[in-house]
């Protein structure tokens, strides 16, 4: 059972795939309590995941292998053979997010109630999305991780379009073709690191790459080359994270997309940007990465600042929050940049934290939608009033976001800059600035919503008990992380220890 | 040539030819005796039954050593099966749409349909085997006549007349052009046999003419790229593409694409391998430049100008064009992944292709139309059709768990794997290809966004077992490409391709 455990998990999916084909298409409530089901069970079975998992463990658990696909060429030296494996496997930091994406996945799938229309299709995209994303996580070698990257962008392209609000299909094709351009380049690299080391397994390249210059020599592997591969990695997973300035197809997903999608986007799938940045690019090339700490701690910089500006001057409390993803994805990146301890737990932290924060709040926001048929802050006013636990709630995200103690947000932004002020204090210095204006753009958007003279809703209720599940574990999700941080930290240490060793510290 | 030299040839190497060739004279001498009122349908049967034999004939042939006879005129080696069976799967598939093709037009030549297929069918499998200039022309030129005749076949509708028109012109100044190509390499050799061309290629005299080999090659190479339609002779593809009957169009794009790509491979191959360049490198290295901007020009001109089309036959012309640049890549760099490369990409091309267009000759035989809105809200009136097009669509764009990205996964290595690696043209290749995501997508959006309370649609259960093959055949091939990956190495050998086993003695000499 074992060996297949995490095979089951990413393809576990798949069964609600099944079960919803044998359902009346216009069975509206089966389909939707199916749907919610159907990713209870990936998520059960991420929970056996985790309690195989050995905590603190080093490398990778739970591996599987198997011989998928082989190339044979004929050259000067013999038959050559270029196999691909299927091969999959959990470290600290997969085995935290695929535990966010099962998490979030429940949590989108309930939010999903407010889907009007044609919901079998919905939920039939919606597992595969969710299969794609455990299997990014889970992909142990270079061609299963691209598979399963393009395989969250095709269910997604249709989520959007099809179930998005006005301007959906501009959002859909501008998220097709930005993350096109992401994938066109992530797989030309994935081809030419193959053709030069013979592997495609993570574990074997970055032994390949940590070899003596003279040895990669004779593979014709250059220090050039090496960078050119590093640089072509960070712009493709910049497109996905996003750093500025190629984050505008992500403002519009997060205006255009229906509410549990944005979950899914903000949530997870914006996350793999940041996982790819820390697998490929400091755990393959840690040297080059170094020398590039300057950039990237200064892109981080810029994205929060810039993000925070724009935040504060939106309207739409969606762009709002769009803006603030963008920011937030900026101290990722401070943090990789610092490149030692505090800096890289901090930056998988924010992953973690803004993954839960930016889920609960657009969560929040669909929710209002429902109510009002709208997303400008000049739509609402006094909703406190009438719906105490909603506003408690955003409220209480919003403080998480502006990185209030004791919550999960504050945790990751006090870790990533704490590193980024011991390696470039005038960097973090200037960053500190993006800080301040997070507080001021978020109860900006918080206050105008919650407090004031109350306008008319045309469906004034509160959280119906259905919709107090996800806000309510999310935000118990996000008190705990702050509160208890121990726990997501010894999971993530051996991983972080051994991309650090690679950083040297 | 007496009677015993004649009796002397291993004649079973060429059974699937006979085969194909006596269903085809026996198909046009029943159309003859047949009362012209009589329905033609059954014969469909017959003519798929010849293309089945010699399927089944090839299967039986997979064990044989090389065989070469009629003085290596033709020859049964690994490369002429692996290929002869992409020609006759796919002229099988054709054949199924052509049986359901239901025009008043084409009523009255139905018969006439099916033997031309088969005998297009039968220059395309020559060009296969063929190890000599002349009957690789030969070769060429049946499947070009029989392909001319094909597109006219809807004689009074005016579209299909201007179709079959600019095919045949254009197609007669390539085949001029190759001919005139053809002609320097014979005369600079002295030679017809491939072979034996190639030997005198490496004759020390030809240093000082590699300027005229070079010219050799490049016009040859024009010419030969008509057939496959690259640049530059690609014009005529949207054209005819749009006037000639669905079935045409998809034979033209798929058998007689592949067939191209035959010619090239032994003609270009096998002959230039050692030929000498101008300056000291070998020609086939000193041209690379030349092959690789016509593939980029080829996928650049293709995807481009499919953006602006609304005629659906016309954007599928435009993206085989585009697909046609793909293929070409391996041929830049010229590795040994060259054969497995392209004939992995043809197999997929061949399911992903025909699959599209048996949906768009279900679609336009319908609603008598061929703009793009044909395929308004499928996905709500017949959605049995909308994702097995949206599979054939992701395939030709190359996205994963399909058998195109397979294809185009292994290109890639190719154009990345020796050195030097062909960056830039991996990078055209992969920005075509984003661009190539707009159109394909655009029928997809057009299939899924769009709500239109038009009629279901139904499909012909003959149409609905291709449908449904092509389908499974794109994401199994995707999931799991080892199956063909597999078979291809397991009966092909890269050294049987270049090996001449006809003796130099056994033919005359006479220079």
């Amino acid at each position: 059972m074992n060996a297949w455990l995490l095979s089951i998990l990413i393809f576990s999916p798949l069964l609600g795939v099944l079960v919803l084909m044998f359902v009346p298409s216009t069975d509206e409530k089966s389909i939707k309590w199916l749907g919610v089901l159907g990713t209870f069970f990936p998520l059960g079975i991420a929970l056996v995941v985790l309690s195989a998992f050995k905590m603190g463990g080093e490398g990778l658990q739970l591996t599987e292998k198997f011989s998928w696909i082989s190339y044979e060429v004929f050259q000067s030296k013999g038959q050559v053979s270029y196999p691909i494996f299927y091969e999959i496997g959990v470290n600290g930091l997969s085995m935290v997010l695929i535990l966010l994406t099962a998490v979030v996945s429940v949590l989108a799938a309930i939010a999903s109630f407010s889907i009007k229309q044609n919901w079998k299709s919905y939920f039939i995209l919606f597992f595969l999305l969710e299969m794609g994303m455990l299997g990014v996580f889970a992909a142990q070698n270079l061609f299963l991780f691209f598979i399963f990257f393009e395989v969250t962008l095709i269910p997604m392209f249709f989520l959007i379009g099809r179930w998005g609000y006005l301007e959906r299909e501009k959002a859909a094709y501008s998220f097709l073709i930005y993350n096109g351009v992401g994938s066109a380049i992530l797989l030309i690299v994935f081809v030419a690191l193959f053709m030069k080391t013979g592997t495609m397994n993570f574990e074997q390249l970055a032994y390949t790459f940590s070899l003596p210059q003279a040895e990669l020599n004779q593979l014709f592997i250059t220090k050039g080359f090496k960078m050119g591969m590093l640089i072509a990695l960070l712009v493709a997973f910049a497109v996905k994270l996003p750093v500025f300035p190629l984050h505008s197809w992500m403002v519009r997903v997060h205006v255009q997309a229906p509410p549990a999608i944005v979950m899914i986007h903000s949530g997870i799938l914006l996350k793999i940007g940041a996982y790819g940045v820390i697998v490929f690019g400091a755990g393959m090339f840690p040297d080059q990465f170094k020398s590039l700490a300057f950039v990237i701690g200064l892109l981080g910089v810029i994205n929060l600042l810039y993000g925070a500006f724009l935040a504060l001057t939106q309207t739409d409390v969606k762009r709002v929050l769009a803006y603030s993803s963008v920011s937030h994805m900026g101290i990722v990146l401070i943090g990789l940049a610092a490149g030692n301890e505090s800096g890289m737990t901090g930056a998988v932290f924010q992953v973690v934290s803004h993954g839960l924060i930016s889920a609960l709040l657009f969560f929040l926001v669909g929710a209002l939608y429902e109510r009002s048929g709208s997303s400008e802050l000049s739509a609402f006013g006094g909703v406190a009033k009438r719906m105490p636990i909603l506003a408690g709630v955003f409220l209480a995200g919003g403080l998480a976001s502006l990185g209030l103690p004791g919550m999960s947000g504050f945790i990751s932004e006090f870790m990533a800059f704490l590193g980024l002020f011991e390696k470039m204090p005038v960097l973090a210095a200037v960053g500190t600035l993006g800080l301040i204006l997070t507080a001021v753009y978020v109860l900006r958007a918080v206050l105008a919503i919650t407090f004031g003279a109350e306008k008319e809703l045309h469906e004034p209720r509160d959280l119906t008990s259905s919709e107090r599940v996800p806000a309510f574990v999310l935000l118990a999700a996000i008190l705990f992380i702050g509160i208890y941080p121990a726990w997501l930290s010894d999971m993530l240490r051996p991983t972080l220890d051994a991309i650090l060793l690679g950083l040297g510290g | 040539m007496d009677l015993d030299t004649l009796l002397s040839f291993k004649w079973s190497a060429m059974a699937p030819e006979f085969i194909i060739l006596g269903v085809a004279t026996l198909l046009s001498v029943i159309d003859l005796f047949m009362k012209k009122e009589a329905s033609r349908k059954p014969l469909a049967w017959l003519a798929g039954a010849g293309v089945l034999g010699a399927l089944a004939a090839i299967f039986m042939q997979l064990d044989t050593e090389v065989t070469s006879i009629l003085y290596d005129t033709y020859r049964l080696d690994s490369f002429s099966k692996a290929f002869k069976i992409l020609l006759l799967l796919g002229t099988l598939l054709v054949l199924v749409l052509a049986s359901n093709y239901k025009k008043e037009d084409i009523e009255e030549n139905r018969g006439e349909f099916y033997y031309l297929l088969l005998s297009a069918l039968l220059g395309a499998m020559m060009m296969a085997s063929s190890a000599d200039l002349i009957t690789l022309f030969v070769g060429l030129e049946l499947l070009s006549l029989s392909s001319y005749i094909m597109a006219g076949l809807e004689r009074r509708n005016k579209r299909s007349n201007e179709s079959a028109f600019k095919y045949v012109v254009s197609g007669g100044i390539a085949t001029a052009i190759t001919l005139f190509g053809m002609s320097y390499v014979f005369g600079l050799t002295g030679e017809t046999n491939l072979f034996l061309i190639a030997q005198n290629m490496q004759n020390p005299e030809l240093l000082k003419h590699g300027f005229l080999l070079m010219f050799a090659f490049l016009i040859t190479f024009a010419g030969l790229t008509f057939k496959i339609a690259a640049a530059p002779l690609h014009m005529w593809a949207p054209d005819v593409y749009e006037g000639a009957p669905v079935p045409v169009t998809a034979f033209l794009s798929v058998v007689s694409k592949t067939a191209g790509f035959v010619i090239l491979l032994r003609f270009i191959i096998i002959t230039f391998i050692a030929a000498p360049g101008i300056d000291s490198e070998s020609l086939l290295l000193e041209v690379q430049p030349y092959v690789m901007i016509l593939a980029a020009a080829t996928m650049i001109i293709g995807n481009v100008t499919a953006l602006r089309q609304r005629n659906i036959k016309r954007m599928f012309a435009y993206s085989s064009i585009a697909q046609a640049g793909y293929i070409l890549v391996p041929f830049v760099s010229n590795s040994s992944l060259l054969f497995e490369l392209i004939w992995f990409y043809l197999l997929a091309y061949l399911f992903m292709n025909i699959g599209a267009f048996t949906i768009i000759q279900v679609l336009t035989a319908q609603e008598k139309s061929n703009d793009i809105s044909i395929f308004r809200g499928l996905f709500k009136r017949s959605p049995w059709l909308a994702v097995p097009m949206t599979f054939f669509l992701l395939s030709l764009a190359g996205i994963p768990i399909t058998a195109g990205f397979v294809g185009k996964f292994g290109i890639f290595m190719g154009a990345l794997g020796l050195e030097p690696a062909h960056y830039w043209l991996a990078a055209v290749m992969m920005a075509t290809t984003l661009v190539s995501y707009v159109y394909y997508f655009n029928v997809i959006a057009v299939m899924f966004f769009r709500d239109d309370e038009g009629a279901k649609v139904s499909v012909p259960s003959g149409m609905a077992a291709v449908l449904a093959f092509c389908a499974v055949s794109t994401v199994v091939l995707g999931v799991m490409p080892d199956l063909a990956l597999d078979f291809f190495y397991g009966n092909f050998d890269i050294n049987e391709f270049f090996m001449n086993i006809e003796a130099v003695d056994t033919h005359t000499h006479d220079h």
